[in-house]
């Protein structure tokens, strides 16, 4: 009866023994579940803020990138205004060019106007800067005969002095230069026909209101196909220029031929 | 001392005026005027040249002749010339082409022709 009294105790014995380990091993078990459930959160808590970095990331990489296409874009603006402001420069740089050389022009054609006294001279100057500056082929220098009142043709390029009859105050276009002063062009030069008594161009050559001459153009040089705007500043410039060198050496080799006429008398009354 | 040494050979006074004009604003250059053929031999014997330009029509001896006597001259054979003619006169332009010209312009003359003709046989960029 002790004995099985006894055996009774020890099995309870191993059974408290079992139950506290299982107890143990639950507690444990518990343990180890609260923890991995702790990782688990920490787990998910982490991945949560690494997938929130990455999306602000993105869309601080998108902003810069719209950043980048407006300044491309500001660029570009640039770069067009530049270049649209290159061009107007090279338009500009080209009629300064032209400007230039019409004033090279112009003051080549007084200079050598007024570098000569002597008749002659003033007419082969008029002549040249009419063929070389103008470009013309075919015309004549009039001047006006004080005797009679016409205009004589005094020097020709492409014609005949002969061809060329004295013409009349008023008398058909280069006439009619002479007494209103005003130049004439013809509107269309590609379809004109050459005619003495109406050349192409008639331009007077006046001193203020006193016109002295005319200039007739009845042809261009085969390149020359119409008038540029020098040719219409040179007309003017010839209109005055010119008459003022004619008037001028005439007066000079007048002064200079009575010089001589006096200085004759004055050396036979001396001797 | 100049760059550029060229003579213009004109008896136009207005001509050679014009061509020089446009001629200076090649930087470094000198221009030596003749007024005739035998007057533009003259200035080549003195001196040495880099470019002539001539008008064919002239008093005492034509650009024709100077063009011929420039390229039987063993020392002066190499320079570059340039006539000055007008459209119309083709026949001249050719001869001249023939005699050894290297190029032509024609009148009524336009500064910027000059100035192209003259960097292309200086060899100016």
């Amino acid at each position: 009866m002790i004995e099985e009294e006894s055996g009774y105790r020890g099995k309870a014995e191993e059974f408290l023994q079992a139950f506290k380990k299982g107890a143990e091993f639950t507690h444990d078990l518990l343990r180890e579940n609260e923890r991995l459930r702790y990782r688990v959160l920490e787990l998910e808590n982490s991945m949560g803020s690494m997938a929130g970095t990455g999306g602000d990331q993105s869309q601080a990489l998108i902003n810069r990138i719209k950043e980048l296409e407006q300044e491309k874009q500001d660029i570009l603006d640039r770069i067009r205004k530049v270049e649209d402001e290159n061009e107007d420069f090279a338009n500009r740089y080209v009629e300064i060019e032209a400007e230039n050389n019409n004033l090279a022009n112009l003051y080549i054609a007084s200079y050598q106007l007024h570098s000569t006294l002597d008749f002659k001279e003033v007419l082969q100057i008029i002549m040249e800067i009419v063929i070389n500056l103008i470009g013309a082929e075919e015309f004549s220098l009039m001047l006006l005969d004080e005797k009679t009142g016409d205009l004589r043709a005094v020097a020709c390029e492409g014609l005949d002095r002969e061809d060329i009859p004295p013409i009349k105050l008023g008398s058909g276009l280069i006439g009619q230069a002479l007494q209103s002063g005003e130049s004439y062009f013809a509107e269309d030069i590609e379809t004109y026909q050459r005619d003495i008594l109406s050349p192409m161009v008639c331009v007077p050559l006046k001193i203020k209101d006193h016109v002295i001459g005319v200039l007739a153009i009845y042809k261009l040089l085969i390149q020359k196909e119409k008038f540029a705007q020098v040719d219409y500043e040179l007309f003017t410039l010839l209109a005055g220029h010119a008459a003022t060198a004619i008037f001028g050496a005439r007066l000079y080799s007048d002064s200079e031929r009575r010089l001589s006429t006096i200085q004759g008398f004055i050396d036979l009354l001396t001797k | 001392m100049a760059d550029f040494n060229i003579l213009i050979v004109e008896d136009s006074p207005t001509m050679r005026q014009l061509i020089s004009f446009a001629l200076k604003r090649i930087r470094g250059v000198r221009i030596v005027e003749a007024g005739d053929g035998v007057d533009g031999l003259k200035k080549i014997s003195a001196e040495k040249f880099d470019m002539i330009f001539t008008d064919i029509n002239m008093p005492v001896m034509d650009g024709l002749k100077l063009i011929s006597l420039v390229r039987e001259d063993a020392t002066h054979k190499g320079i570059p010339i340039v006539v000055i003619t007008t459209e119309g006169a083709q026949e001249d332009r050719q001869r001249a082409l023939a005699l050894g010209a290297d190029d032509y312009i024609t009148k009524p003359i336009q500064p910027n022709r000059i100035l192209e003709v003259a960097k292309q046989l200086l060899k100016i960029v």
